[in-house]
């Protein structure tokens, strides 16, 4: 029978799960061969490493010096630390994976033996730890001990005011890097100057980049419009680096010359590339991102941007996924180079998953929580939404204030974004003005304050953006000139700190590993910063000045500011005394209990109904049904089952109702316990004035003798009680103030 | 006390002189003996292959913008044959780059095995 029902329907149940964003996202069966495994590949070779008599590595992870692959060669000629090798090499994987969590194991002791493992063994280590030992390494492994975050700051329409409009947000809001990229080629220059001018807005020294085409990127920084550089790509196997067009030696030379500048740069890796281009030979990816790392520290890269990137939900549709991506940091990490840590990438269609992939490093902290929050709206982002973006700031905001961690975002005000917007964006059209590249008008300059994304702004010239480009270009505009027209039209400290940007080149500190800039102009860096976690009381603390700033989200209140709002009903009733409540003789008489501060300091329910009106309403009820009702203040107790009992203890008929001044509210009679009332409104935020009134029309049945149906909460989907528990609190503060022990009940009476 | 590539010291470089129309683009240049110092504390730091690119950096400081991109492009896959590769190592020899010929002469080495060069 079941089996027939089976083939003939659908369950109610899996068909409104297969509705569920999760069931958006792809999912693939474990396939090594295609390079679909996480963790472990039976195509991953052993180990091994073997140096002949002139220190030259003659067989590195099972290979033969003349079947090296570039990246063996590159990484056999560089990046293994050979006088620490052999140490290292026979330590038995498990003993190097406990090391790493091990506290009493230095963090500097980990990554002298890290520096003399193959990439074989590296992935084999760090693949022997679970989530929780994950994130623990990455607290004691990242670089620097102050956790940054990098920003996206694009738009659609390369718009050049919006985009100062949004790197002034972005600075604001505490992002240290800021990453642009372009929809279209030609516009990378005018997007560079956009950002670098909107970057020093506000606060001085955030680091920018114009993540576009090798020779182009290079080219843009070389002439300081850019102050980093980031999107220097490395693959795992030697076919996807060739059809990527580029080497490790082309890719090391850029180091260098990127260098040779003075200026910061990290590579990209991360999972899934050589996935995507069918070319992982068999191996998991956490071993060719082994390879990876290796090689960013063999050629001499400060630092890597990994975690997955552009293939991260590759790593997402397979068991271990996601595991495997911050098992990617950490091998940076391990290699004693700046982390960048992924989270660009949104990873899935459910809320929940995403949160989950971004949440232990956040916990965990790193030196960049994020190569790339995605600081615009997600329409805007033109690297695709990243894991997070602008309309996720608020959540991750929250986030930093429930787990007290440093996000390295702070709230800002309404008004303060204004300013820095409109300071931006002014000065970047005075600067294109000045520079003859181009002429915004004020309403264009309005229109890029207030907009949320760019399909806030008016239609224009699309010419515009490409022709400003085309002539910072041909005009070869360099960061001198940027600084000479912000000068020339007035902003003199927009001015002095583009500038200071370009010194900043020349003494070299921003080439050390993890070196960012903090607002006061320091270099944080390996050098200055350096990580030092060793378990609790040690590494990174927020100061009272940081954990102050990140509880100060925008929507919290006080006491005080929540008893405002009750200000504003009070009086709306008034209830006089008539001395000591009496028991009452009628046996069609109910009472109406009422809670100590009940319209004497508290005068609306959290649904929003006037204390004066829900008392109505219940007395109305009780006429209806023939009762008749009066009122007694219940001054010793602010329990509502306790006042409700005292109240019916009272009552003529034994039956009463009892009120508290938040909208609770419960029908008692006197014979029965506390706790046990008759019909209870429990969730006072969803009761109405008309709910209140069939309370009392039951409660007036029950003094009649009948056996009404009683009265049901109504059935509630939002977080009722994230939504309220603030407000009852300070409620119940009120009550539990104005309660006075052993104070014998009070009759009132409704004046209105 | 810093000096930019040009010589000049890094008080020297501000708005003032920009306005003025005294710097250019080796004001805003680093000295190489900047980046040798770097590479020293890279060292100091257990970061030997940091501590080499800042070394070849600073031999690159003496080739223009233009020389940069170009020997950048001889290095990508099937770009160069291995007499311009010897040629380029030549050149940066010469320079002096020695550090950098050799990192060419070994990029050389391994496209000749892999079939990178043109």
């Amino acid at each position: 029978m079941l089996e027939g029902l089976a083939r003939r329907v659908r369950l109610g149940r899996f068909a409104a799960l297969d509705e569920q964003p999760v069931n958006r996202d792809g999912f693939a069966v474990e396939d090594p061969s295609l390079g679909l495994a996480a963790l472990a590949s039976p195509g991953d070779p052993a180990p091994s490493l073997v140096v002949d008599e002139h220190g030259r590595v003659i067989e590195l992870d099972g290979r033969r010096a003349a079947d090296f692959d570039v990246v063996d060669r590159f990484v056999a000629a560089h990046g293994i630390d050979l006088a620490v090798a052999p140490e290292a090499m026979a330590l038995p994987d498990v003993e190097l994976a406990r090391m790493i969590v091990d506290l009493a194991v230095p963090r500097a002791e980990v990554a002298r033996l890290a520096g003399g493992l193959t990439p074989a063994k590296l992935a084999r280590v760090v693949a022997l730890l679970r989530p929780v030992e994950l994130q623990l390494g990455v607290a004691k492994m990242h670089v620097r001990r102050t956790p940054s975050i990098q920003a996206h700051v694009t738009n659609q329409l390369d718009d050049p005011l919006l985009l100062a409009a949004d790197a002034a947000t972005a600075v604001a809001l505490g992002f240290r890097e800021l990453e642009t990229t372009v929809p279209v080629l030609a516009h990378a220059p005018s997007n560079a100057v956009a950002l670098l001018v909107g970057s020093q807005v506000g606060a001085p020294a955030a680091l920018t980049q114009c993540s576009v085409e090798e020779a182009i990127e290079l080219d843009l920084g070389l002439r300081g419009l850019t102050t980093y550089a980031e999107t220097v790509s490395l693959y795992g196997t030697e076919q996807v680096f060739v059809d990527g067009d580029d080497t490790p030696w082309s890719k090391g030379f850029l180091c260098a010359a990127y260098a040779s500048r003075g200026l910061k740069m990290r590579v990209t890796t991360g999972a899934g590339s050589e996935v995507l281009m069918g070319e992982a030979e068999g191996c998991s990816m956490l071993y060719l991102e082994s390879r990876c790392v290796s090689l960013a520290r063999a050629m001499g890269a400060q630092g890597v941007q990994n975690g997955g990137i552009d293939g991260a939900s590759v790593a997402g549709s397979v068991p271990d996924g996601m595991r495997e991506l911050l098992a990617e940091n950490l091998m940076v990490m391990l290699r004693d180079l700046e982390s960048c840590s992924g989270n660009d990438t949104q990873v899935s269609e459910s809320d929940i998953r995403r949160s989950a992939h971004t949440v232990p490093l956040l916990l965990a902290g790193s030196d960049f929580l994020f190569s790339g929050f995605g600081s615009v709206p997600r329409e805007d982002n033109m690297f695709g939404p990243s894991n997070f973006n602008g309309e996720d700031i608020d959540d991750y905001l929250v986030l930093q204030r429930d787990w007290g961690v440093d996000g390295g975002l702070r709230p800002v005000s309404e008004a303060r974004l204004a300013e820095v917007r409109e300071r931006a964006a002014h000065a970047v059209a005075a600067v294109f003005a000045e520079l003859g590249l181009a002429d915004f008008d004020e309403a264009h300059v309005e229109a890029a304050v207030v907009a949320n994304s760019s399909r806030d702004l008016p239609e224009h010239d699309p010419g515009v953006v490409a022709d400003a480009a085309r002539a910072i270009q041909a005009r070869r505009i360099s960061i001198l000139d940027v600084v000479a027209a912000l000068a020339r039209a007035g902003y003199d400290e927009e001015a002095e700190r583009v500038l200071a940007m370009a010194r900043r080149r020349l003494d070299g500190e921003l080439l050390q590993p993890a070196a960012i800039c903090d607002e006061q102009g320091r270099v944080l860096s390996k050098v200055t910063d350096p990580n030092d976690y060793a378990g609790p009381g040690s590494g990174y603390e927020l100061s009272p000045a940081r954990r102050a700033e990140i509880a100060s989200i925008r929507q919290q209140r006080s006491v005080a500011a929540r008893l405002a709002e009750q200000d504003e009903h009070a009086d709306h009733v008034r209830l006089v005394s008539r001395g000591p409540a009496a028991i009452g003789g009628d046996p069609r008489e109910v009472v109406i209990g009422v809670s100590p501060a009940f319209a004497r300091a508290l005068w609306v329910t959290t649904g929003g109904v006037p204390v004066g009106e829900a008392l109505r309403q219940i007395a109305a009820g009780l006429e209806e049904e023939g009762c008749s009702c009066r009122i007694v203040r219940i001054h010793d107790t602010i329990d509502l089952g306790m006042i409700g009992l005292t109240a019916a203890r009272l009552s003529g008929s034994g039956i009463a109702v009892g009120l508290q001044a938040k909208g609770t509210a419960l029908i008692h009679r006197r014979d029965c316990a506390p706790l046990a009332s008759l019909e209870l409104y429990s969730v006072a935020p969803t009761v109405t004035p008309r709910m209140y009134r069939e309370l009392g029309a039951n409660a007036a049945r029950h003094a009649k003798g009948l056996a009404p149906h009683a009265v049901r909460n109504p059935y509630l989907e939002e977080a009722i009680t994230a939504r309220h528990h603030a407000r009852t609190v300070a409620l119940v503060s009120v009550e539990r103030s104005l309660c006075e022990s052993g104070r014998a009940p009070e009759e009132l009476e409704v004046l209105r | 006390m810093t000096r930019a590539f040009s010589g000049r010291a890094l008080e020297q470089i501000t708005v003032e002189a920009v306005l003025a129309g005294e710097l250019g683009a080796d004001d805003v240049r680093i000295h190489p003996d900047t980046l040798r110092e770097q590479a020293a504390v890279a060292e100091g730091h257990r970061n030997p292959q940091l501590a080499a690119n800042l070394r070849r950096a600073a031999e690159l400081t003496a080739l223009g913008d233009g020389e940069l991109l170009e020997v950048y492009e001889a290095l990508r896959p099937r770009r160069s044959t291995r007499a311009q590769l010897e040629a380029l190592a030549a050149r940066l020899d010469a320079l002096p780059a020695p550090a950098c010929a050799a990192f060419v002469r070994e990029a050389l080495a391994a496209y000749a095995e892999r079939g990178l060069l043109a």
